[in-house]
């Protein structure tokens, strides 16, 4: 039953009550209005104009506007070609690995295992590691020196001599993709193991009941139930891959022969200890676009294959 | 089933409501508003201004965490200069040398710190760009006198100081006398870098797997090795124009030594990837037999708590090459921030820090700037064994190019210095390379 209340039966209403409730929820609002203006907004918008001046020092002054020179200069720089090709391996593999085992931790963590709270506490412990502590435990591992990997491979008898794990730059890309793959493969699957959760049990059981097995049970059902999860994670972890700098800061500082020096790496040499600020702005905007592009084809995958899936 | 698309009530809508005119318009104000502000910001914004202050108060430095004075040295002498001078107090922040550039910078328009540790390359940078302040008009004249000619060099740009040398150091040839006595190789040989390989042989012989071990990451420490090696060979960074001349004679056979040297398995392979703490651990766990590093490494390698080879370290001046044996001048100066506001008492800090009887104090972990210090008994005891190879040694010593683009310029060469190690490229190749981008960032 639907009931309507007239002005004159409610006293404790004021004329303008709305009017005031508005302005209450502005000024509460006000607050995260500050924050995210001067957190987001405003450095945004300070990077792309500082990207369209000549600015060469970190000191505030008079610098020469250059318009979209520094835009110009960056797809003249070969460098630039050469960190964006180590970036975009590092995306891909890195996010790739960390999905598919995602998958397949989630998937055993989901199952009716003994001690379960054990093993999915043992899972978040990498990612519960700062990333600085993460570089410096597998710089460590990777010793050529006096590291584990190496001591761990002689103990089996598989190599004697020492393998410099960080000295060759494509070997060394692929080992700090590793490191980097150990830490974070934690939150893809916690995120999946949500998924899997909201999966009814009486859909896997129906698909039995039609002739469905296990592994057709996964790609018919479990994946395209997952998809929203997946996008997610794969929005997640695209977007901070792309933007890989501390790992690579604490092994292996861009080397050896700038073989591991990713486009935010880049971009912080450039900004930081070359002081070729606006340089650096016109680069960091281009990760900016280059993310938002990423993420956009993403989405747009996904909802693709959550459509034919589910249809 | 079917999946839904959200609608207007749902959680994506309240999330991101549908943008009204009003909203639009606010929102573009907000964003017009803060692009004219920050336009007044780089356009000729004002930032913080330094100024000498009251003398007193409170102050920040900024020091580095390897080599040199350790960072209980520097706590120590910051206790013992606020005791002495009760109206100031002072806060020290420690990072590692990879960092102390960029902290620098980034910490500057903040003035956050009144007090930096610079490194000898960085005056140029820092003076033309603002980052330090000029402290001509504080040097007192026969301060110019009485330390040592490459320690005034250190701060100095374009006839300026901008700080006072602390640290002066380069780089010297550390060896293990057990292992050198076991293959029978007589120390004497280290004199010259021939004699170094024909030693290092013998030590390979002996059963040393790699005798040799340098600090040749990618980072500025491998410019120091490869900086020291290049004016033993003969090489300039620069010749009179000001243009790269690092890819000719010296220069290239700098480079073709240090290749060589692991073609022929006398370099630790790690060495690529080493730091000069790395070396250091290396070296002092028996792993090597002849090592480049600074003075700090023979205090610790000769320490029983850092080292396993404690009393079988000696320490000689670096080898000569067939024109001369330059050390690398990896010296340190301390410097006034340009936008300290409190910059009188960071000068009386600095002015503690430098003195002389502070120095002498902790000679054993970096030697004085002071020239009569290296006749003083009581220094010389401290480390009897560097004091008279220092005293030859920081009259000789090489500057790595003094021009503000240095930082960048050194980044190309030690990519292309590592692609030549590797064996990616030939040294000649790899040179001629980064002469070509170096002559370029030099022109802008």
């Amino acid at each position: 039953m639907r009931s309507t209340v007239r002005e004159a039966d409610r006293p404790w209403a004021r004329q303008g009550a709305g009017q005031h409730e508005g302005r209450f929820a502005l000024l509460l609002l006000l607050p995260a209005a500050v924050v995210v203006f001067g957190v987001v907004i405003w450095p945004v918008v300070r990077t792309l104009v500082v990207s369209l001046y000549d600015v060469d020092s970190a000191m505030p002054g008079s610098y020469p506007f250059v318009g979209l020179d520094n835009y110009v200069r960056v797809f003249q720089d070969d460098r630039f070609y050469t960190v964006l090709g180590h970036t975009m391996y590092f995306t891909l593999v890195s996010t790739f690995l960390e999905l598919a085992l995602g998958i397949a931790v989630a998937l055993l963590l989901n199952a009716p295992l003994r001690a379960r709270w054990l093993w999915r506490s043992i899972v978040v412990l990498p990612w519960a590691l700062p990333t600085i502590v993460n570089g410096a435990l597998w710089r460590w591992i990777y010793n050529g020196q006096y590291g584990a990997l190496n001591g761990l491979l002689d103990t089996l008898g598989i190599s004697e001599t020492p393998t410099q794990w960080l000295g060759e730059p494509f070997l060394a890309l692929n080992m700090v993709i590793i490191a980097d793959v150990w830490k974070n493969t934690s939150i893809v699957v916690f995120f999946i193991l949500a998924g899997l959760q909201t999966i009814p049990s009486d859909l896997y059981e129906a698909a039995r009941v039609d002739g469905a097995g296990p592994w057709r049970a996964f790609w018919r059902l479990t994946i395209p139930m997952l998809a929203p999860s997946i996008a997610v994670v794969l929005i997640l972890r695209t977007i901070e891959a792309f933007k890989v700098f501390d790992i690579i800061y604490v092994m292996t500082g861009g080397g050896p022969a700038s073989g591991t020096q990713t486009i935010a790496f880049y971009t912080y040499l450039q900004a930081f200890s070359n002081q070729l600020f606006g340089y650096g702005a016109a680069l960091a905007y281009l990760i900016v676009l280059a993310v938002f592009a990423l993420a956009m084809v993403y989405l747009r995958i996904l909802k693709q294959n959550q459509l034919a899936g589910v249809e | 089933m079917k999946p839904t698309s959200p609608s207007s009530g749902s959680i994506a809508g309240i999330i991101a409501p549908r943008p009204t005119r009003r909203g639009l318009l606010v929102g573009g104000s907000a964003l017009g508003l803060s692009g004219l502000l920050v336009a007044c910001g780089v356009g000729g914004g004002g930032g913080k201004k330094g100024g000498g202050g009251s003398g007193s108060g409170s102050i920040r430095a900024l020091f580095m965490q390897q080599a040199g004075y350790s960072e209980e040295n520097i706590q120590e002498m910051t206790a013992a200069f606020m005791k002495a001078n009760s109206g100031i107090k002072v806060t020290a922040d420690f990072v590692s040398y990879e960092a102390l550039h960029d902290k620098t910078v980034a910490a500057a328009p903040a003035g956050t710190y009144d007090v930096v540790l610079i490194d000898v390359i960085w005056p140029a940078e820092f003076g033309t760009k603002n980052i330090v302040a000029d402290v001509t008009d504080r040097w007192p004249d026969d301060w110019k006198q009485q330390m040592l000619g490459g320690a005034v060099t250190t701060p100095q740009y374009d006839g300026k100081f901008y700080g006072v040398p602390w640290i002066l150091d380069t780089k010297y040839l550390f060896y293990n006398t057990a292992q050198l006595e076991k293959a029978k190789v007589d120390a004497a040989e280290l004199d010259t870098w021939d004699g170094v390989l024909t030693a290092a042989r013998a030590l390979k012989e002996s059963g040393v797997k790699y005798p040799l071990i340098w600090s040749w990451q990618q980072a500025e420490a491998l410019i120091c090795d490869y900086t020291q090696l290049l004016g033993a060979f003969g090489g300039t960074f620069l010749d009179d124009a000001g243009q790269p001349a690092f890819n000719q004679g010296g220069g290239v056979a700098a480079l073709e030594f240090m290749r060589q040297t692991i073609v022929d398995g006398l370099t630790n392979p790690a060495s690529t990837q080493s730091l000069e703490e790395d070396v250091r651990r290396v070296f002092s766990s028996g792993q090597a037999s002849i090592a480049l590093n600074w003075t700090y490494m023979y205090g610790l390698a000769n320490d029983p708590k850092e080292s396993q080879i404690p009393g079988d370290v000696a320490v000689l001046q670096t080898p000569a090459g067939p024109v001369g044996r330059p050390g690398v001048n990896g010296s340190m100066a301390l410097a006034l921030t340009a936008t300290s506001e409190n910059q009188d008492a960071g000068w009386k800090y600095i002015e503690y820090l430098t003195s002389q009887p502070v120095q002498d104090k902790y000679a054993l972990s970096s030697l004085p700037v002071w020239e009569s210090s290296y006749d003083d008994p009581k220094v010389v005891e401290t480390n009897p064994a560097v004091v008279p190879q220092a005293k030859k040694q920081l009259g000789d010593m090489i500057l790595r190019p003094q021009v503000a683009s240095y930082n960048a310029m050194s980044q190309v060469l030690q990519a292309e210095i590592q692609k030549a190690l590797l064996g990616d490229k030939e040294p000649q190749q790899a040179l001629d390379d980064a002469a070509s981008e170096a002559a370029k960032l030099l022109e802008s």
